[in-house]
């Protein structure tokens, strides 16, 4: 009995892990396709009717610039918070002597809720209030910076709000992966006359192939789940310029009673998580464990 | 749920019939959190409190009642429903629908709401032909503002059709005043939007199509120079107006910067809190063409069990209608009293309009739901309208584009 | 510390080091710039009188400096009908973020501990679902979730609320932990069950004392984002175990109210400063933890 619990306890001490996420994330998951194949409204119902929300959703002018959103955006925000994240953190290796104060200046936004700061965004962004009218006011006439205001650029500025907002937990995560490489094998290089750019893309940086995972798990999560950053900033404006799936899911279930409608956008965008992380998860963990 | 309907019924019966045994509870779910919506929420409770009642206040603000609303989903789903929550428009026949909310016809009766409501606004008040709701002011949406001064400087009035504020608008223009202040967020737009759709259109044709959503009445020629009309109106803003708060908007008006605002009378209360006077500093009249647009909020009571809850939910009730709680709240927000029984010597000019205006137009029968504020259609049809009207509005997308869209986009919006 | 003043050195790069630093300075500085512009937005704002809102630019120094929008934040602002402050809420905050950032970052160490150091069939099968599982949105969950905490009695409470967060919260924790615990060689836990010693024991005495770093950014991240957490905390509250995040989404917006935007910004700051606090005390630890960490080499 004792020998059994011994061999088992990893196995025990995972199992009610195990249960709850089967329950509560694939659960829903299941619950939410279900609710994707009816007409609930105001409320959940559960009579199956077919797949009438997905062909709503895909005859959604709106839901075709939600989604589109979610690539311009994700894709951006992704990759230049981890160059900044990594350019910051190397910056910052280099014995500052006021890393303490620099770091918590990158990394206090993480720390504010976007509910205000998007209106302080919101202000700086505005061309007749911001950057723009100080900059014109010290005298450079011609300068524009109207992204805001601009539906072709307004996406652009929730990238901006984004990166400033996550760069510097990116950056704490690729500081702590710099500190822990082995410092013998880098005093080895150097002594062997290998500059020092190469000393980080040929040996620091490939050994901090798990903090990538991380960062690019926190990450895209964000970018998924941006929501509060929209909200807060744009409103989905001009227009519905910038709205994102999460947004658009939102309205649909709490402001328009359209639950059906907001389960088969979930669904769609469950999938497109599905196709893009499954493949990296699947080649990150096959190279750590064999 | 037929049982425990009765049971309600029954319940709200034997509290109306003898005094009170048990304490009045209520826990109240709403979303007026700031400065003088709360002073005005807080008139209730302390009536509650006065006849004996226990309030539990349950706060949640934010896009125009949206968390609000997913807080009540999740509440109602939990098994958990508050006593009473801020519901308004076709959203509390919605819930009826559901089998949730609570029979308030015993209070109402007794109370004789249907003679003190003007009708088609005790018609959002009722469910299959019992009360459901109760009514707490009435917001006119179809007002415009204006800069007393401004308008005076540049030899203008208020403008009486939609041609009228469009040469208005011109001479502004050219004397380098904004002709109108407007914040680009989707609500705004479609605020504007009804406006000039219930000008154009006319009382009849606005219901056609955003009450009865007639397919010939939205994609008429008439719709068409209604959207021209936006279009137009789009070159009287600001280049900086995308996302603006409603209230900068309204800045902009006091401060000279623009002329005109076209936005519901909670805009009154900005122009007050800076100390001017109506019809003195700014002016206010309805926007051009015939018609009122009312957002009218209410309570709807769900059903919750217990007998304190349940005579909190009558005396809620019976406290939101009574004379002296609406002028009281009316007062401080803006609004008008829903009943039309109330003094309105303690009233502003503006106010004074609204309710002549309305009474006028519940007799001419152009008293009409406001579209943009939920109270004309089901959330996912206002919605799709809006989605087509903000997107005109924020692109260079043609008139007759937007009609087409708009049929399409009503068609899948079930 | 990466210290990289082994390159060789030749007279000639002295000045251009020299240069090469000042300019990382300036780098820095810049970034710093950046990240600071909306902060230096709140805090002035915060310190000016509404009239000066409403009058001025909305992006310079008070003319005026008051400190009634921070009173008046802390404890008489209106979210609802009681008008005090967010002070009430931040201890409904606490109650939930502690045990919730304590719960999920203790199962996550155990998580990742099992599945970076005891591998067994399944195991990497169990972190992917457990990584996905991060990606759910949490609009998604929030119906069932209300239904599930019905059904447990949990409904409107904070131990609700707690629970949800910390079942969120464990794809992270576990990510963060298995990351770290893959690094640590495993012959170590090799040798220590040769020397008789359990699961936990193992756990307990060689892999915790190692983990301060990561446990330092295990409870950043939980703590930020429970914290924070808005949806959460408005779905699953009721009157009374309301988060500060409601409270404060309650002073700032109101529909059809009149906008006090130095309250909001001094609102969002104070709400804000238990996470501020929190970054400011680990980032230290962040250091220490790491110099430990690189002891061991």
């Amino acid at each position: 009995m004792t020998k059994w619990l011994e061999e088992n306890t990893p196995k025990l001490v995972l199992a009610p892990s195990f249960v709850i996420v089967l329950i509560f994330v694939y659960g829903f998951i299941a619950w939410t396709a279900w609710v994707s194949l009816t007409r609930s409204r105001l409320l959940p119902r559960y009579e199956i009717d077919g797949f009438i929300q997905y062909s709503r959703l895909f005859e959604s002018p709106r839901w075709d610039t939600a989604f589109s959103n979610l690539f311009v955006f994700g894709f951006l925000f992704i990759v230049i918070a981890m160059i900044l994240g990594l350019t910051l953190s190397i910056l910052l290796d280099q014995n500052i002597r006021t890393e303490g104060a620099i770091r918590t200046i990158y990394l206090y936004p993480m720390a504010l809720s976007m509910i205000v700061t998007g209106t302080a965004w919101k202000w700086i962004l505005n061309p007749g209030l911001g950057l723009e009218a100080t900059v014109r006011g010290w005298g450079f006439e011609n300068f524009t910076f109207d992204w805001l205001v601009n539906p072709d650029m307004a996406i652009y500025t929730i990238v901006v709000a984004a990166i400033w907002q996550s760069s510097g937990f990116v950056m704490a995560l690729f500081l702590a992966g710099l500190r822990s490489v082995d410092q013998e094998i880098i005093k080895a290089a150097q002594v062997d006359g290998i500059p020092t750019w190469r000393v980080y893309t040929a040996i620091i940086i490939p050994s901090m192939a798990p903090i990538f995972l991380s960062a690019f798990i926190v990450l895209s999560h964000l970018a998924i789940k941006s929501f509060d950053l929209v909200i807060a900033l744009t409103g989905g404006g001009p227009g519905y310029a910038t709205d994102l799936p999460a947004t658009y899911m939102y309205a649909m279930a709490f402001s328009r009673g359209d639950i059906g409608q907001a389960a088969s956008s979930a669904m769609v965008m469950m999938m497109v998580v599905f196709t893009i992380v499954v493949p990296y998860l699947y080649s990150e963990l096959r190279s750590k464990n064999d | 749920m037929k049982v425990q309907v009765l049971g309600a019924v029954s319940g709200l019966a034997v509290i109306a019939a003898t005094a009170v045994s048990a304490e009045p509870q209520a826990e109240v779910l709403h979303y007026w959190t700031s400065g003088g919506e709360a002073k005005s929420v807080a008139v209730l409770q302390e009536e509650f409190a006065a006849n004996g009642g226990t309030w539990t206040d349950m706060p949640v603000a934010g896009g125009g009642g949206d968390a609000a609303g997913t807080a009540l989903r999740a509440r109602v789903l939990a098994g958990n429903a508050p006593t009473a929550a801020q519901i308004k428009g076709p959203a509390i026949q919605e819930w009826y629908e559901e089998g949730v909310l609570a029979d308030i016809s015993a209070v109402a009766e007794a109370n004789n709401w249907a003679d003190v409501l003007p009708a088609s606004i005790a018609g959002h008040m009722q469910c299959e032909g019992t009360w459901c709701a109760a009514p707490v002011n009435v917001h006119r949406v179809d007002w415009i503002w204006a800069n007393a001064e401004v308008l005076a400087a540049n030899g203008l009035e208020m403008p009486t059709s939609w041609d009228e504020f469009n040469a208005a608008a011109e001479t502004l223009m050219a004397a380098g005043i904004i002709p109108l202040a407007h914040g680009g967020q989707a609500w705004q737009d479609a605020t504007v939007f009804e406006a000039v759709a219930l000008g154009i259109l006319g009382a009849e044709g606005y219901k056609k199509a955003f009450v009865e959503l007639d397919t010939d009445t939205l994609t008429s020629d008439e719709m068409i120079a209604v959207f021209d009309q936006m279009r137009t109106m789009r070159g009287f803003v600001d280049s900086n107006f995308s996302g603006r708060d409603w209230n900068l908007a309204t800045a902009m008006v006091m401060n000279g910067e623009a002329a005109f605002q076209i936005m519901g009378d909670w805009a009154k209360g900005e122009f007050m809190a800076a100390g001017q006077v109506p019809g003195e500093d700014f002016l206010c009249a309805s926007t051009p063409g015939d018609g009122f647009l009312y957002n009218v909020d209410s309570f709807a009571m769900f059903e919750v069990d217990g007998e304190e809850k349940q005579q909190g939910q009558a005396l809620l009730a019976k406290l939101v209608v009574g004379q002296n709680f609406q002028e009281v709240f009316n007062l401080n927000k803006g609004s008008i009293p829903a009943r039309t029984d109330v003094s309105l010597d303690a009233f502003d000019s503006c106010a004074i309009l609204s309710a002549e205006d309305m009474a006028a137009s519940n007799e001419g029968g152009s008293l009409l739901p406001s579209y943009a504020h939920g109270m004309a259609l089901r959330g996912a049809q206002s919605g799709a309208i809006t989605d087509v009207v903000t997107a005109h509005f924020n692109s260079d997308m043609s008139s007759e584009d937007a009609v087409k869209q708009l049929a399409a986009a009503i068609a899948n919006s079930l | 510390m990466t210290d990289m003043s082994y390159a060789p050195e030749t007279s000639r790069s002295n000045t251009g080091k020299i240069a090469l630093r000042w300019g990382l300075y300036l780098m820095l500085g810049l970034f710093a710039l950046f990240y600071l512009m909306p902060l230096f937005v709140m805090i002035t704002t915060s310190f000016k009188s509404l009239e000066e809102i409403r009058t001025g630019d909305l992006i310079s120094l008070p003319r005026e400096v008051t400190f009634d929008a921070w009173r008046t934040a802390w404890s008489q602002a209106c979210t609802g009908i009681q008008c005090e402050g967010v002070r009430p809420f931040f201890w409904n905050s606490v109650l939930i973020a502690i045990p919730a950032v304590f719960i999920s970052t203790l199962v996550g160490a155990l998580n990742g501990y099992v599945v970076a150091q005891w591998r067994f069939r399944g195991a990497n099968l169990f972190f992917a679902l457990m990584l996905f599982g991060c990606f759910i949105p949490f609009q998604v969950v929030l119906l069932p979730m209300a239904r599930m905490l019905g059904l447990m009695g949990l409904a409107g409470t904070i131990p609700g609320l707690i629970y949800v967060h910390v079942i969120y919260g464990l794809g992270f924790t576990t990510l963060f932990f298995r990351n770290y615990y893959v690094s640590i060689p495993s012959e170590l836990t090799k040798a220590a069950k040769v020397d008789g010693a359990g699961f936990f024991r193992i756990f307990w005495s060689i892999f915790l004392p190692l983990s301060l770093p990561i446990i330092v950014v295990t409870i950043i991240w939980q703590f930020t984002q429970i914290w924070n957490d808005f949806l959460f905390g408005v779905s699953f509250s009721q009157a009374g175990t309301q988060p500060v995040t409601v409270a404060l989404n309650n002073i700032v917006n109101s529909t059809t109210g009149v906008k006090a935007y130095n309250v909001d910004m001094a609102a969002a700051i104070i709400a804000a400063l238990p996470t501020l606090f929190v970054y400011v005390v680990a980032g230290k630890y962040f250091v220490r933890g790491l110099t430990a960490g690189s002891v061991k080499g």
